[in-house]
């Protein structure tokens, strides 16, 4: 698929041999890769439609390596693409032809477990499920939790902002994470907060999170880790139209309530997961929520209650809450196994990632069934609707001509549609390659100037994941520039004292 | 005489930049000026007044979402919200007193660009964590929106972090979106007694290691205790809050007790005992400008929680303080000196890890020692290039937190 990247560098390409040696220089053998069939399990991450083998493969094991790479390519200006399990669904991991494909697999210890403090130091290549395992002996657990989080690390997470189905009650990684240690594109390296809370200065903690690769290299970080709630109980409602679930929706959250979570999905998303696991979904209804209430039991078994008299008050035509642990991971099995139950169905499909006010939801789903007439393709949503982060899949397959362009062009739709409902492009994916041409939707030039400023505050020569984030990447020189408009007319209609 | 401006629209904050762009010269960018002593002093050529652009945009209860412009009134917020039960979850403190203004000022704006929170920050986050959007005036002079007014948003990079807790130095705030949430719908404190700082230390970990909703844990020294509204025994106090609904409120408190109960017997306090200690501590009332230690130096210090007290055991005895958020915010009154213990302070806290700000000291301290952690190598680089590159003619409150950003 043509996606438009930064034009190869012919310069470091004809130095491909001479970089590879000095790579082996600073990394042991083993650790730098430039066969073609070795480097082609690096050519894409979790958006497979795209596809580039990268100049050279690095693997490095010590922060010491991964600040010699940096110094180097920063020193002879090679585009550097960090990577970490490379479950990106944005694109955000997607090798350069020009460029050095930075793997932080071999990063994957725990460095520190501190239950006194109930924070965790880990590597960034441990897995983000990894961190739970290795703290529930003592009933702790780390709460972000993407759905790849089997496979996705904790460097990703931290590259992504990475989110889950708890995000309602217990935030992003932005919120769950106390410190960082980063490398910059220069080699140095920066630490950021640590154990304790609020970092000093100008939070670039915050900023780091969420910044997909283009600022720094993360080779540390503290997450904060919180004990198990005593008991987690679910709803499984049923409705007669998507418009009741989503003022369910409302309703709960109206009445002071927040679940640790609220799932929504719509019939084809319900026929196909039912098809596929066998979660006893209700099939004569047209939307279902999951609802999870999770805390002290007496709290949880009040508000199902609640929830529930809020539910038939919305028009539930089925409801059940949860008596077990089994039941309840029932009620979750269907919408966890979703998106491979769609795939099922269809030969292909994209998953879209878009975030709207949840009260535009029925507006919302409206508009997507009529565009799914338009463009002759079908759509199964699946949402967090607690947090209106909606997961539309479009089915196409890739083998009937025009079909994949058909489908690019719908999810470009939906995302333009979440945006003119007062919404984002994208909840938790990312922007990666994918949604990038898309920022101007969402944000003015001068807005995208001024994020590309933080960038040359970090990365002047733009080195670090070119090509992502930003439609065009503008020189750090041109954005420099002031514009006075000279001051004329200061304070024409301002009040003066 | 320095000029003095007052706009009512993000189109009058641009031209004052525009202004002090064309002239060179400086802006202090204040709301009501709640906490206009903080930092280091510095001469600015005029004054921007923020406090006329006023006004809530947006509010939407069942969203979760509220938008106003910056120089709204803090307190009309809070009072807004109450009226749907509603509240701002981190608990942003009031630094007036402190500072000896009045209690109750102070804009949103300037609570975001404080990155204010309170006792249940270790819960519920600071403001940066409920910071869904902005609206802000560059250096440059350029109006730029960061964020929206969703909470699931990873579209691009998350400025308004950056702009909450930078004092005015990145960005001008015309406008900020921000997360609400329903208020606690009860609570209930225990407090045990007699403890020293090392067990209040180990206590409140064990507080927080359950599963329980403890949205408070303080420990407030013998010497303490008694100045604080709601308590007035004169013995060292340890006390803990718990959020909940009324239906399992008191269970919870059983379980707490539970937790709590190898560190010694506890009491309960009943909720307006507790609303009101709770909030003496958030607003630090025993150290305010007007009562008996006002005079004293105060530093707000945040540590890893059980390294509070080996914090406390380096500097001067003559010292007075205490700890907020399970042991990790020490506030520490030392008595005057040439540099108001800064240097014990910044050292014991380089050993353990965490940062000491200098919230109150005489202008001639504070303009001697940093009252903003200090930071070197590759960190101070990078901060000095990100205030370039945001304000590169160094317009918006320059100094404020370093000389030279």
């Amino acid at each position: 698929m043509p996606v438009a990247m930064p034009v190869p560098d012919e310069r470091v390409l004809k130095r491909r041999r001479e970089i590879v040696r000095a790579l082996r220089s600073m990394v042991p053998a083993e650790g730098v890769i430039d066969t073609e069939r070795e480097m082609r399990p690096y050519q894409s991450d979790g958006l497979t439609a795209y596809r580039q083998l990268p100049m050279v493969v690095v693997l490095p094991h010590t922060i010491a390596q991964v600040a010699a790479v940096l110094r180097y390519c920063y020193q002879n200006g090679i585009k550097v693409v960090p990577r970490g399990a490379g479950t990106s669904l944005s694109g955000g991991a997607l090798p350069l032809g020009d460029g050095v494909l930075l793997g932080m697999a071999k990063f994957n210890r725990i460095l520190e477990i501190d239950f006194a403090n109930r924070v965790a130091v880990v590597e960034p290549g441990v897995t983000n499920l990894a961190i739970t395992q290795a703290v529930e002996h003592e009933g702790f657990y780390y709460a972000p939790d993407p759905s790849s989080q089997v496979a996705c690390t904790i460097g990703g997470n931290v590259a992504e902002n990475s989110g889950g189905v708890h995000c309602l009650k217990y935030g992003m990684t932005t919120n769950n994470v106390l410190g960082c240690e980063i490398v910059l594109i220069t080699g140095e390296a920066v630490r950021l907060g640590g154990k304790h809370l609020d970092a000093a200065g100008y939070d670039l903690l915050g900023v780091v999170i969420g910044s997909e690769g283009l600022l720094g290299v993360v080779t540390e970080v503290t997450v904060r880790i919180l004990k198990k709630p005593e008991v987690a109980r679910a709803l499984l409602i049923g409705f007669p139209t998507s418009e009741e679930a989503a003022a369910c929706v409302g309703g709960i959250i109206g009445a002071g309530i927040i679940p640790s979570g609220i799932e929504m999905m719509d019939r084809l998303a319900i026929h196909s997961a039912e098809a596929f696991v066998h979660a006893g979904y209700p099939l004569d209804v047209e939307a279902i929520l999951i609802v999870e209430l999770d805390g002290p039991r007496s709290e949880v078994d009040h508000l199902v209650e609640r929830v529930g008299i809020i539910a038939k008050a919305c028009g539930a035509s089925k409801l059940r809450a949860s008596t077990s642990e089994k039941e309840r991971l029932l009620f979750w099995a269907g919408r966890k196994a979703a998106f491979p139950a769609v795939g099922r169905i269809s030969p292909d499909y994209f998953c879209m990632d878009g975030t709207i006010p949840r009260a535009m939801l029925p507006r919302v789903l409206l508009r997507m069934r009529e565009l799914s007439q338009i463009y002759g393709l079908r759509v199964a949503n699946v949402f967090h609707a607690g947090d209106g982060n909606l997961h539309p899949l479009i089915l196409y397959d890739a083998n009937q001509p025009g079909e994949l362009e058909r489908a690019e062009a719908f999810g470009a739709d939906i995302l333009k549609l979440c945006v003119e409902v007062g919404g984002v492009l994208t909840g938790e994916h990312g922007v990666g390659v994918e949604k990038r041409d898309l920022m101007p939707v969402m944000f003015s030039a001068a807005d995208l100037d001024q994020q590309q400023r933080l960038k040359c505050a970090f990365d002047e020569k733009g080195l670090l994941n070119p090509g992502k984030v930003f439609p065009t990447l503008s020189r750090c020189a041109e954005l420099g520039r002031m514009h006075v408009s000279g001051g004329r007319l200061p304070f024409a209609d301002i009040p003066r004292f | 005489m320095s000029d003095y401006y007052k706009p009512s629209h993000c189109k009058d904050i641009e031209a004052a930049v525009q202004w002090a762009l064309a002239g060179g010269k400086t802006l202090e960018i204040i709301g009501h000026g709640s906490k206009r002593l903080l930092g280091r002093p510095a001469q600015y050529d005029a004054t921007l007044d923020l406090s006329g652009m006023t006004g809530v945009i947006l509010y939407e209860p069942q969203e979760l979402v509220l938008s106003a412009k910056a120089g709204t009134p803090l307190a009309e917020i809070t009072a807004l919200l109450a009226s749907s039960d509603q509240e701002l979850a981190f608990e942003p403190m009031d630094y007036g007193p402190l500072l000896g203004g009045a209690q109750g000022r102070g804009t949103i704006g300037g609570m975001v660009a404080a990155n204010l929170s309170g006792p249940r920050r270790i819960r519920a986050g600071a403001a940066r964590d409920h910071l869904l959007g902005v609206v802000a005036v560059s250096g440059r002079g350029e109006t730029f929106r960061s964020g929206g007014r969703v909470v699931k948003n990873v579209t691009g990079f998350d400025l308004c972090k950056l702009l909450a807790g930078s004092w005015g130095t990145l960005g001008i705030f015309a406008e900020v979106t921000l997360k609400v949430l329903p208020q606690a719908n009860c609570e209930a404190s225990l407090v045990v007694f007699g403890m020293n700082e090392r067990e209040a230390a180990a206590a409140m970990a064990a507080a927080m290691a359950t599963p329980l909703t403890v949205s408070g844990a303080a420990h407030l020294p013998d010497y303490m205790a008694s100045r604080f509204d709601g308590l007035d025994e004169a013995e060292a106090t340890t006390v803990f809050r718990i959020d909940g609904i009324a239906a399992s409120l008191d269970d919870a408190v059983v379980s707490l007790k539970q937790a709590v109960r190898p560190f010694g017997a506890s009491a309960t306090l009943d909720q307006a005992a507790s609303r009101k200690l709770w909030r003496a501590i958030r607003d630090v009332q025993p150290f305010w400008a007007n009562g008996p230690c006002g005079d004293r130096p105060l530093w707000r210090v945040s540590a890893t929680p059980n390294k509070g007290c080996e914090i406390a055991a380096k500097i001067t005895p003559a010292a007075m303080l205490f700890y907020d958020w399970a042991g990790g915010l020490i506030w520490i009154a030392p008595p005057v000196t040439q540099d108001c213990s800064a240097g014990e302070i910044r050292d014991a806290v380089a050993a353990t890890g965490g940062h000491a700000t200098l919230v109150r000291a005489p202008q001639a301290v504070r303009a001697r020692v940093d009252p903003f952690h200090p930071e070197t190598g590759a960190l101070a680089a990078l901060t000095r290039r990100i205030k370039e590159n945001f304000d590169p003619n160094g317009v918006l409150n320059p100094g404020r937190m370093w000389a030279g950003v």
